[in-house]
Parts: structure tokens; sequence; C-alpha cells
């Protein structure tokens, strides 16, 4: 089985009286260690797809599989619990938390949701910090971080728990095009480093280039794999 | 824990101002009450001493009736020999009692052979009466500047201050008293001013004592008899457990008549000053609920503007997989470690006040009594309760939007702008 399946899924917003249909009938499955994007114009369902995925929402209609477990039939708790053990994201704005350093804000999952030891920590936290290439920045607060910077710390967060799949929201979006292609380069050879999936959106082209697989949305529905 | 509490605190510095202005508010609140309990405790504290100690002892027992008809000082209502030897055996063998005292209350009239007025006169048996007032010669002046080893010998009066100056009487002058006895017969004796006192909180300014055997003589008891038995306790914060289990061991004695035969009276009951000093009370406690009033609003303001700011922030929390739990323990931290500063600092500017305020030595008068020196305290037990207040308050103010920042979704919290 594919690390994600998606079967059929639908997600229609309400807004008033009005239905904005998000997701329509989509269904497809992407592979363990690969490096996938969605792409497509805005409202074309690209950030819906990775809520549904991340189990930050829930889908109207469909099943979502990660991992092998159906995810859209947990409750608030065991998403929040999935989320933490089997998940990373990273934003496009970074989302960083303004009063820890680099070196705790890659922590803080370790501290606030896996309570590691101290010692594994701080091991854990040193290699993926090494591996974006932002060790020596460790004690900087992230006003203190280009953007480039502060997205290399978003990947080091991610990753730091071992997930199995990493979800990024236009992770490059607020990025100059060369830290944009970097971000990009790290995202893939963390892949090839941890194994670990990587699902992006974007609408950058030059970034499209760099993925394995281009899943394009229209309209809600899936019009094309390459 | 320690790690949610440095992050906490990280929150807090990260809006500096309004961090302080709320802190400094809760200091404000909590220095109020600390200053305040502080010094209206001690006045109080010191009112009450001066009353219980120097005048009217801590409990009374009386015949049953006396004190509704106190005013007259009726000397119909007196505590007979055999009646008086059954609550001395109860009063010595009952361990919370230190010493009791007799006394008849009597009023006069006084003469100085030329002018003649009214005055109140407590009888005393000096030795008993120092055991359970042991000020009563604080505001007594006498002819040299120690004060006697007997405070009164039979044949020696202590007069008011007031009555002193108006009949120009001074210490060691004579002085005759003309009494009527329960029967309506006129007796009248002779005596010598040995001191003179000043008022303290009788009717008037014009009360005096005497001794109780001459009262006995002069009010033409044939036994010995008492109006009451003034009481001290050993321990004063047991007052009222005393008092029940005095009522209790009265209630036994009944008169010929089936009913009870004595009853008993805090000092509460007896002196007006209770009423102030339950006014005290409840403006000692309103002081609090002003306090935590503030505590209250201050930190769900803040800590709803901290929620509402953070929208974002929350959502990334909750996306990367943090416990409802775990984000709902981290603004409690932030609440109560914004209460536990402002206690802290609440807690060291009021003891310093406290510090100060006896440095510079307060002086009041109160009534007739003057120069009356307020020494400020503040027990750690009270500094424990409002402080506790103050951290109770802060967490429950801060529940509210804690709960709301835990139950936000990641989806919506993330889109938030």
């Amino acid at each position: 089985m594919a690390l994600v399946q998606i079967d059929n899924v639908s997600k229609i917003y309400q807004t008033g009286e009005m239905q904005v249909k998000a997701l329509q009938d989509v269904t497809l499955s992407i592979d363990e260690a690969s490096f996938v994007t969605f792409v497509g114009p805005s409202g074309s369902g690209k950030t819906t797809m990775l809520n549904l995925i991340g189990c930050l929402d829930k889908p109207t209609k469909g099943k979502v599989f990660v991992d092998k477990k159906q995810v859209d039939a947990f409750d608030r708790r065991q998403r929040a619990a999935f989320r933490g053990s089997a998940l990373g994201f990273i934003f496009q704005a970074f989302n960083l938390f303004p009063v820890l350093t680099t070196y705790e804000n890659v922590e803080y999952p370790l501290v606030m949701i896996k309570n590691e030891s101290a010692s594994e920590r701080n091991g854990m936290v040193s290699k993926v910090l090494e591996s974006v290439g932002m060790l020596n920045q460790k004690d900087k607060f992230p006003d203190q971080l280009s953007g480039g910077q502060k997205q290399r710390v978003a990947v080091a967060r991610a990753l730091v728990t071992q997930p199995k799949l990493v979800l990024a929201d236009e992770p490059t979006a607020n990025l100059d095009k060369k830290s944009a292609v970097n971000v990009i380069r790290l995202m893939r050879s963390m892949r090839d480093e941890f194994r670990t999936t990587f699902i992006f959106s974007t609408h950058d082209p030059g970034v499209m280039e760099e993925a394995e697989v281009v899943h394009t949305l229209e309209d809600g529905r899936l019009v094309r794999k390459k | 824990m320690i790690r949610i509490f440095k992050i906490a605190l990280r929150n807090l510095m990260r809006y500096k101002r309004r961090t302080l202005l709320t802190s400094l508010l809760i200091t404000l609140g909590l220095l109020m009450v600390i200053l305040f309990s502080g010094l209206a405790g001690s006045f109080r504290e010191m009112m009450i001493g001066q009353i219980t100690d120097s005048n009217l002892a801590q409990m009374q027992i009386h015949k049953k009736g006396y004190v509704s008809s106190m005013d007259t000082s009726p000397l119909n209502l007196t505590i007979n020999q055999k009646g008086y030897k059954t609550l001395e055996k109860m009063l010595t063998e009952n361990p919370d009692v230190e010493a009791y005292a007799p006394r008849i209350k009597l009023g006069a009239m006084l003469s100085n052979f030329t002018e003649t007025t009214n005055v109140r006169l407590n009888a005393i048996d000096p030795d008993k009466e120092i055991k359970v007032c042991p000020d009563v010669s604080e505001r007594m002046k006498f002819s040299g500047s120690e004060v006697p080893d007997i405070l009164l010998r039979p044949g020696e009066i202590i007069i008011p201050e007031k009555l002193a100056a108006g009949l120009k009487i001074k210490i060691g002058g004579s002085v005759v008293l003309v009494a009527n006895n329960k029967d309506g017969s006129v007796n009248g004796l002779n005596f010598t001013v040995v001191g003179i006192i000043e008022s303290i909180l009788g009717p008037q300014g014009k009360e005096g004592y005497m001794h109780i055997k001459d009262a006995q003589s002069l009010l033409r008891m044939e036994k010995p008899e008492v109006i009451e038995i003034a009481l001290r306790i050993k321990k004063f914060d047991k007052l009222g457990d005393v008092y029940t289990d005095l009522v209790s061991a009265l209630a036994e004695f009944k008169n010929k008549k089936g009913k009870p035969g004595f009853e008993i009276h805090t000092w509460e009951k007896l002196s007006p000053f209770s009423n102030i000093a339950k006014m005290i009370d409840i403006m000692t406690v309103s002081m609090k609920i002003i306090m935590i009033a503030i505590v209250l609003i201050s930190i769900l303001n803040v800590m709803m503007m901290s929620v509402y700011e953070r929208v974002r922030e929350i959502g990334t929390m909750s996306a990367i997989g943090t416990a409802p739990g775990r984000i709902m323990g981290l603004f409690l931290a932030e609440g109560l470690s914004l209460g536990l500063i402002s206690t802290l600092a609440g807690n060291i500017i009021g003891i310093l006040g406290i510090y100060i305020l006896n440095i510079y030595k307060i002086r009041y008068s109160f009534g007739r009594m003057d120069n009356l020196l307020l020494s400020p305290t503040i027990s750690f037990s009270e500094l424990v309760w409002v402080s506790a207040t103050v951290l109770l308050v802060s967490i429950f103010a801060t529940l509210q939007p804690a709960y709301k920042a835990s139950r936000m979704e990641p989806v919506d919290a993330l889109g938030h702008v």
C-alpha cells in the first residue's frame, strides 16, 4: 500500500448559503520516500489537499489513508497525536516561534510532543541542524535570520521527529528565486538522507521542476499527473 | 514543566509594556491589601488589647439578666457567696481559663466635702484583677513614678482624671463616697485618693476603682456578694471555643425556677468597639474583593489579548501535534507566571512598606485616648492567604482564554489573518 491513499475524496466548504467545492472526487496515491508536488492556480484545492493529508481537516466525502491508517476517521485528539508522531509541517510564512532560538524551535516538537530526554534531544537537534546547515546559527532568534534561513530551520523542525511524511504548503512563496530553489533542493536532499516523503504545493515553475511527481489540480479536480 | 514556564515567561516578555503595566496593577492591589490589613489589623488588635487587658477583660460572667440592665448598675442581680464558690470551682477546673477576678460595679456620689458629683466605680480584688487585666495600671498615675506593688488597699480609691480636675482633688486627698444599697438605705465611707486614672472608654470618663471589700461594706452586704466575674483565657484566639464550653458548663447551673442562673458574654457583646472591629473586618474583606477583581480583570484581559494576537502561532503548535492540554498548560503557565511575579513584587513592597511605617511610628488618638502607637504588622498566614488568592485568581482568569486556545482548529487558526 502507498504511504498516502486518497479515495474518491470531496471537500465542500459552506460559506453562508454558498457552497464552495474545494475538492471533487479526487483519487490518488503517493509512494513512500517520494518527492511530490501539487500545482495549480489559486483556489484549485492544493492547500485543501495538504490539509486533508496532514489531518488538519476532514473530507466531506471519501477516505484518506496515511501510513495505512484511515485518518479521516480520527477524532481531534487522535489527529493531534498522529500529526505529532508521523507528520512534519513546513509553512509558507515559516511559522517559527518568535520567543525561541533556532535550537529551541527545532527542539520544540521533541519537548512538547515526544517528551524525549535532554541528551537524546540534543543529539537529534544537532544532527538535523547540521544537515540543514544551521548549526552555527542555533542561538539566534527568528528575527535575526533571513527568509531562507528561517525556512531551513522550519525544515529542520519538520524533520527532527523523524516523520514518515513532511507536508509543505507553498514553502518557497516568501523567498527569492535563489533561496526558493535552495530550500527545495535542501528538502530533496533531506528526503535522500532520511527517506522521508515530501509533499508540497507551489506556483513556481522553477520549483516544480525539482519535484519527481507533479499533480495538477484545477477547480478541485485532479487533471494531470506527471 | 520548567520548559513550559520558560516559554511562558518569554511570551510575557514579548509585550514588555503590557506585562509591566498589568503586573504593576496587581502589585498595587496586593500592596493596598497588605498595608490596609497591616494598619487596620494592628489598630483592631491594639484597641481590643486596650479594652480587654486594661478594663473590660476578655469575658464576664453575671447573674442572668444583668447585662440587659447594665446601664442602671442594678445591685439586686448579684452573685451570692455560694454561687461565687460554685463558679470559682468551675473556672479553676477549666484548663483554658488563665485567671478570673470578682468585681462589683456601682454608682455613688463622690464628695470632696465642698462639692459633690456622681461616679461609677469598679470594685476589684487587686491581686486577681491584675491577672485578668494586666494593663489595668497602665493609664493610672500614682504619687511616685512607679506602680505600687498593691494597686489598692481597703480605704483607698483611684478616681477618674476628669473628676479629680473638676473637684480639684489631688493624690493623697480625702473624699467621701455615698451610695444606696439594693434595699435603698444610704451609707457613706471616707477614702484616700491613691491614684488618678486617665479615661479609657468609660461613660463620660467617670469610672474609678475601689477595693471590693470596701464596696461590700459601703453597700452593706451581710455576706460577700459580687456583680461580675471577669475572665482571662490562655489563648485569645480560642475565645469562641472557650466561650462555647463555658456556656454549656453554665447552663447546668439553674436558679430556683429551673432556669439558667448565670450568663456569660465575650468582650464583643460588652463593648461598642466590637461594631468598629466588625466594620474594620468588612473593610478588609472589601479591599480583598477589590484586589481579586483587579487581578481577575487584568489577567483575563491580558490573556485574552494574548490568545487573539497569537492565533496563527496556536495553529502552528496544534498543527505540529501539540496536544490541546499542552497548549492550555502553556497559557495557564503564562497567567500563573504573571500572577506569581506580581505576588512576589507585592509581598516584597508590602513588607517593606510595613517596615517603613514601623520606623516612622504612627501615633493617633481614639476617643479620649491619646498618643496611641500604631504598630502595623501582617502575619505570615495572612500573606500566604492573600498570595494564594492572587495565584488562584490568576489561574481562574486564564482558564477561559487558555481553553479557547486549546480548542482552536489548526486549519482555521493557520488561516487567521
